[in-house]
């Protein structure tokens, strides 16, 4: 007597949402493994379906450098990006400004029921788009299922690895009095991208994220062989928070100037309807380099010759201040601080 | 943008700070006071001060809506989100402002028990939450002066006009000219003002008439904008050197004589004054502040919920009474920057960037001398 193969329902991706028992451990995780999340971010590693990726150790002179970054974004879809591209973006970043070569990523999914399978099914395509673009493989995964209410569609946990040749050390406290502050392009761009999308605030504005990963921009500057003190991205808190840690990790001063810091009009005017300060307003595809002042002129041009890095500008320097303050030169011809955000980010009402 | 930029221009700003320079003559003093924290908030924000000559002294004043919230208005909300469940709607700053016990509306947001706290922007939010929530009592918590009292207005009329009896509103609205009486009362001396825009559109230029022929001070009506306010400085020094003590309307692209006459008239239909008010830092002040008339009285959620006003003293090392009515800076205050910090505020000044403590803490602190 033959045994007839096990058959399931495929998951109904246009209709179906997420269920508890997808999360239980069951046949139910198995199917939406294997049909949504192998389906799209499969490679050898994540294929051979153990508990855990083998990967090659790093070879003779490289050090591993690991990051992990969890991802809670409303809306999860936006202009220029979702959760999911989002996920991979962030954290090859965080691997990246340490000068490493990001090589795998982590992800870690916790969905709530009731979640769309579709906007799942478009969330996973869109980070498997992102991780294939970027040539860092999602190597390990796992899920888990909240009860309706007790999440917020979709949270995105990624942990990503990378090597880091001996002798390349970048860091927040590494800035020295006389170093120029470089930073990539606009600012502000994700983070109004992102306001422009909720509900309450719902505002048309041009304006895509910037997400991008940002790996070979800093391969290329690296490449330059410049004495870069510290790259970082300037994500949440923004510009602003970026230079106050860099500030406090060197124990220095920075002064910066306004006029010289690259701001789209859309986000200048965004920002300007809300109240808020487009210094404190996050980025995803933007970084920051503390540079020693001789070598400003090749890594500002190897920034330049990169599509996700052609608008950088120098706009500041480096100062000795043993308070610590980030200081700015307004565009009227005044200096003022630029502090760290205090609490959320609340428009002001009049 | 153009627009905005038009008011930016850093060549412009420069060119106005020389003719400041040139004006203020070598003798005298000009003390003057930018009345909101609006004003605050532009000149802290873009470094003005480092563009007029030391002679000129700005000192900030209490038009910043949440500074001049007593504790016990606060306490008020509160309450109606733990004792009395409903669902509040606030704008974003007051949130923050400190009450009672330590608390504050944040603080009674992240509480597991009782209503909920939602921030809103604009007061049709606050009706939208209303009808979309029938079974929940649902108050806005209103507070501002003249420029958010309208909506609030309109926002009681539309409610009666569709029947939304689950709305109400817990009013705490101000009045700037008896505000800016009762500081001049107190004896703060000021050389001029620098009057709030937007509250001006509301009331119109001629509001402050009578403060400017009583008090014997000139009075130049400022827009938000950087070069607006170096402008209505110049406007100001120019009146003390010929001793003037006139109103002056800086920012006539918006501010008539007479201000919007249809929305007095809806604050009035819904409004009617307080005989006296507590103001955060002033203490009471007569007929400065307003409550909902009789006839709207079932959108009152103080008449609705039966609700006390408790006088609550402040911190006792909080400067800020001193400082809202010019007499002091934040410097002065001993926990200014190390107790209260905009991350944990004790005074309300430290609560809006637009307050003078958080405007120095956040835009000003690397004037101050360095003490180790
Ligand atoms: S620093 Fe804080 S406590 Fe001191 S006056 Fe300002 S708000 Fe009040």
């Amino acid at each position: 007597m033959s045994v007839k193969p096990d058959y399931s329902r495929p998951l109904d991706l246009r209709h179906g949402v997420v269920e508890m028992a997808h999360g239980a451990g069951g046949r139910a995780m198995q199917q939406l493994i294997t049909e949504l999340f192998a389906r799209h971010l499969g490679n050898e590693f994540l294929q051979q379906g153990n508990d855990g990726a083998v990967l090659p150790a790093p070879t003779c002179g490289q050090r591993l450098v690991m990051s992990t970054d969890g991802h809670v974004i409303t809306p999860l879809f936006f202009p220029g990006g979702d959760i999911g591209s989002l996920a991979v973006h962030g954290t090859i970043n965080d691997v990246a400004v340490m000068g490493a070569r990001p090589l795998y990523l982590s992800a870690s999914f916790i969905l709530e029921e009731g979640l769309p399978l579709a906007d799942l099914a478009r969330i996973v395509e869109s980070m498997a788009r992102a991780a294939t673009a970027a040539g860092v493989p999602v190597v390990t995964g796992d899920t888990k299922v909240v009860e309706r209410g007790k999440g917020d569609g979709v949270f995105i946990a990624t942990t990503g690895m990378g090597t880091l040749p001996d002798g390349l050390d970048l860091g927040g406290a590494r800035a020295r009095p006389g170093d120029a502050v470089l930073i990539s392009g606009s600012i502000g761009d994700h983070g109004i991208a992102v306001m422009s999308q909720r509900e309450h605030l719902r505002f048309d504005s041009p304006i895509v994220s910037d997400s991008a990963a940002l790996h070979e921009l800093v391969a290329a500057m690296l490449a330059t062989g410049a004495d870069i003190r510290c790259l970082r991205d300037p994500t949440r808190g923004g510009l602003a928070a970026t230079l106050n840690e860099i500030a406090h990790q060197s124990g220095v001063g920075l002064l910066i100037d306004e006029a010289d810091i690259p701001l789209k009009p859309a986000v200048a005017g965004a920002c300007e309807l809300l109240g808020l300060d487009p210094l404190n307003i996050a980025n995803e595809g933007k970084l920051v380099a503390i540079v020693a002042a001789g070598d400003v002129e090749p890594v500002l041009a190897a920034m330049r010759a990169h599509p996700l890095a052609r608008d950088s500008a120098p706009i500041g320097t480096v100062k000795p201040d043993s308070r610590h303050f980030v200081q700015l030169q307004t565009r009227l011809g005044g200096c003022r601080m630029v502090d760290w955000l205090n609490g959320e980010s609340l428009p002001r009402i009049c | 943008m153009k627009y905005v930029d038009e008011f930016r221009d850093g060549t412009l700003a420069r060119a106005l700070a020389q003719r400041i320079a040139e004006a203020v003559q070598p003798d005298r003093r000009y003390r003057f006071m930018e009345f909101c924290g609006g004003h605050t908030h532009a000149l802290s924000r873009y470094g003005l001060v480092d563009l007029l000559p030391k002679s000129i002294r700005m000192i900030h004043g209490p038009g910043c809506p949440v500074c001049v919230l007593p504790i016990g208005r606060i306490d008020m909300a509160i309450d109606l989100v733990l004792k009395h469940n409903v669902l509040l709607c606030a704008y974003g700053d007051t949130l923050r402002v400190p009450a009672s016990q330590g608390m504050s509306l944040l603080k009674a947001r992240a509480q597991q028990q009782g209503g909920e706290v939602r921030m809103v922007y604009a007061t049709t939010d606050a009706l939208q939450i209303a009808r979309d929530n029938p079974d929940r009592q649902v108050v806005f918590f209103a507070i501002g002066f003249e420029t958010t009292t309208p909506p609030t207005a309109f926002a009681v009329l539309q409610a009666q006009a569709e029947g939304l009896s689950n709305f109400s509103v817990l009013c705490a609205h101000v009045l700037t000219p008896p505000a800016m009486s009762a500081l001049l009362d107190s004896g703060t001396e000021l050389d001029g003002i620098v009057g709030p825009a937007h509250v001006s559109i509301v009331i119109g230029s001629s509001a402050y008439r009578p403060i400017a022929e009583r008090y014997r001070i000139p009075i130049v009506i400022s827009g938000f904008e950087p070069l607006d306010l170096m402008q209505s400085i110049l406007m100001l020094i120019r009146q003390v050197n010929d001793g003037r003590a006139e109103i002056e309307n800086e920012f006539t692209r918006t501010v008539s004589r007479d201000g919007n006459l249809k929305a007095q008239d809806t604050i009035a239909r819904v409004f009617e004054f307080r005989e006296s008010f507590e103001w955060r830092g002033l203490g009471s002040i007569a007929h400065s502040a307003l409550r909902i008339r009789p006839e709207f009285s079932v959108f009152d959620a103080e008449q609705r919920f039966a609700l006390p006003y408790r006088l609550v003293a402040d911190n006792k090392a909080c400067e800020c009474p001193a400082i809202l009515r010019g007499q002091k800076s934040p410097e002065a205050c001993k926990i200014f920057g190390t107790v209260c910090t905009p991350d944990n505020p004790i005074g309300s000044c430290m609560v809006s960037s637009e307050g003078a403590c958080a405007a120095h803490y956040q835009y000003g602190r690397h004037r101050q001398e360095v003490v180790s």
